[in-house]
């Protein structure tokens, strides 16, 4: 019984933790550019094939299996950087837009890298292999937990703990805080909001593609997963609150534990018990647990 | 009138493309026209209200199971019942759902539409007994005007009886929303749109002008679901997923969202781009997105906007 218990909570957790990576660049870019990507989803695809490849690279070129996870972060990593180009390429003609240009320039993002991945990976699903399971399983009271997703729960904890530590008590943090509280503020007093602009787009674009990289071992790579996965974080800063990086985690942890207790109890309410929740959290509280913005 | 013509030679062009065209292309044109009917009640709401629907697909999924469901298990299989309700059944569900969602603007409404299309999508998929999970549910042929058209082989069908009753629908579509946006109502939505406080203040109700929008383009959306579950013949969840609320946007932006046509361009022209980008490519999507970001970068008033250009120059020659 405990067992089972566990076992629901920790993959609720695993799933938690992933959820946040990418529910925080969603926000930090929301909070800041005002944007709300839909794309995030399809930097977290990208991210989970392009660690696929890293991790075959790596361990096609004589790397350790052991250390699958240095190249797998990397390259999760590496590729965020797309998140330069996407903003100075794209992103950057429309902060003066009606939201509805953005949100649809974000929905062209999600429309081109879904096939770019198709063109690049192909349409079967990749993954890395039985990597999964190198580190072996942990017994939690009576449950087996793979430690690989006790690994991407602790590196997530400790991201989330960068992230607060980069917005309270840094020189770059303090100005994202400035510049998402009042931007034209921020810019009478010097700062350069195309320089803030391109670093926040690209934490944020990172945080999505690092977010799909360490989910990979676990699963497979599918070329819906960004658009299936963009659904989810939608309902994590909902329920958190937009712009809010503690809503995110709130929110993750709400929706990543609820998700795996209704798949275990009762398959069919799945993603609509997410979503009645969501709703709900529209309705009764718009600006979601911990947001600030008003409606 | 230079408009007046150019509706006439459209309307001679679409009675005459099944004499004309091959079969292919024609069956190319019911996709289009069922949209065009989805984007006409779309466009109330986006264009002329300026509220974004990111779950419209919900109420072309409630036409389409409408459809399906009244076809394949009820053996209902008259197209002059089936329209009427999905109709229904999307004012049914659009009720409550609108008058929750207009309670919000911008993004609120957009995220609020979309996790109501996505619950819609969700039970589609996991409620196997009931809509037949992901594999849908198929859509019979339905009878139109009193006629089985039993004689016909299926392109036979829908190049010729379906393509003239979808036109008929078309028509009458068009029609009644030409009438609904120049009406008094027309005129407030788009007073709320331009100027709410205004619109506030000469004493329009604003949440329940939204509300009736709302409940028109819902009710439009599921009767050009139901139009469209035709010719597809089967009807399955993708076609309330919030990326088909996204692409049907996308097409009224294409054609641009501020002129009354402008939606029934973008959906032919998605249509038939989509035909032609594929039978080339396979990554349709790729070469979409890409036109798409130019589109909202470029050019927002879509393609109308582009022949509606002219006035701005002038003044500034001057």
């Amino acid at each position: 019984m405990t067992a089972n218990l566990v076992n629901i909570l920790m993959g609720g957790v695993f799933h938690a933790a992933i959820l946040f990576l990418v529910a925080a660049g969603l926000q930090v870019v929301f909070g800041v550019q005002k944007i709300f990507n839909l794309a995030c989803g399809s930097f977290y695809a990208l991210g989970a094939y392009t660690g696929v490849s890293a991790v075959a690279y790596f361990t096609g070129h004589g790397g350790p299996p052991v250390l699958f996870v240095i190249p797998l972060a990397l390259g999760g990593l590496a590729v965020g950087l797309v998140g330069v180009v996407v903003e100075r390429g794209l992103l950057r003609f429309v902060y003066d837009r009606d939201e509805t240009f953005q949100l649809l320039l974000t929905f062209a993002l999600v429309l081109m890298l879904e096939d770019l991945i198709r063109m690049t990976w192909g349409t079967a699903p990749v993954s890395t292999g039985g990597l999964y399971l190198s580190y072996g399983q942990a017994k939690i009271l009576g449950a087996t937990v793979p430690v690989y997703n006790l690994l991407v729960i602790a590196a997530s904890l400790v991201i989330a703990l960068g992230i607060g530590w980069l917005l309270t008590r840094t020189a770059f943090g303090r100005i994202i805080r400035a510049s998402a509280d009042n931007r034209e503020m921020a810019e009478a007093l010097g700062v350069d909001m195309r320089w803030v602009y391109v670093r926040v787009f690209t934490l944020g674009s990172m945080l999505g593609t690092l977010g799909g990289a360490l989910v990979i071992p676990a699963t497979a790579a599918m070329s819906e997963m960004g658009i299936e996965l963009i659904v989810e974080a939608f309902a994590v800063v909902v329920i958190g609150g937009l712009g809010s990086m503690r809503g995110a985690f709130v929110g993750a942890l709400v929706v990543g534990i609820l998700r795996s207790v209704a798949i275990s109890v009762y398959p069919e309410l799945e993603m609509l018990l997410i979503y009645l929740i969501v709703i709900g959290v529209l309705l009764w509280r718009p600006r979601g647990l911990f947001g600030t913005a008003a409606a | 009138m230079r408009i007046a013509t150019v509706l006439t030679l459209v309307s001679l062009a679409l009675l005459a493309i099944p004499l004309v065209a091959p079969a292919y292309y024609v069956t190319l044109m019911l996709p289009f026209m069922a949209y065009g009917v989805v984007l006409l009640g779309l466009n109330l709401l986006f264009g002329y209200t300026g509220l974004v629907s990111f779950g419209h697909a919900l109420f072309i999924g409630i036409g389409a199971y409408t459809g399906a469901v009244l076809t394949s298990r009820f053996g209902v299989r008259q197209m002059e019942l089936i329209l009427p309700a999905a109709a229904l059944a999307a004012a049914v569900v659009a009720a409550p759902v609108g008058a929750l969602c207009v309670r919000y603007v911008k993004i609120y409404f957009g995220m609020l539409t979309l996790a109501f299309g996505m619950v819609f999508y969700t039970f589609l998929l996991k409620f196997y007994k009931l809509t037949g999970g992901d594999e849908g549910m198929r859509m019979l042929r339905p009878s139109l005007l009193g006629s089985e058209w039993a004689g016909l082989s299926k392109t036979a069908y829908l190049v010729g009886p379906y393509y003239y009753f979808s036109l008929a629908v078309l028509v009458l579509a068009t029609l009644l929303m030409w009438r609904i946006v120049r009406s008094p109502f027309g005129l407030c939505l788009k007073t709320i749109r331009e100027n709410q406080v205004k619109a506030e203040s000469l004493g329009v109700s604003v949440p329940l002008y939204r509300w009736y929008a709302f409940m028109v383009s819902a009710v439009y959306a599921a009767v050009g679901g139901a139009l469209l579950a035709t010719p597809t013949g089967n009807v399955d969840p993708t076609l309330a997923y919030w990326t088909h609320s996204g692409n049907i946007v996308f097409m009224v932006l294409l054609g641009g969202f501020a002129s009354f046509f402008g939606p029934l361009l973008g959906a032919f022209v998605f249509i038939f781009l989509q035909d032609t980008v594929m039978s080339v490519f396979p990554y349709w999507r790729l070469t979409f997105g890409a036109v798409l970001a130019f589109m909202v970068i470029f050019a927002p008033g879509g393609l109308m906007g582009l022949f509606a250009r002219p006035r701005p120059v002038e003044v500034s020659r001057g």
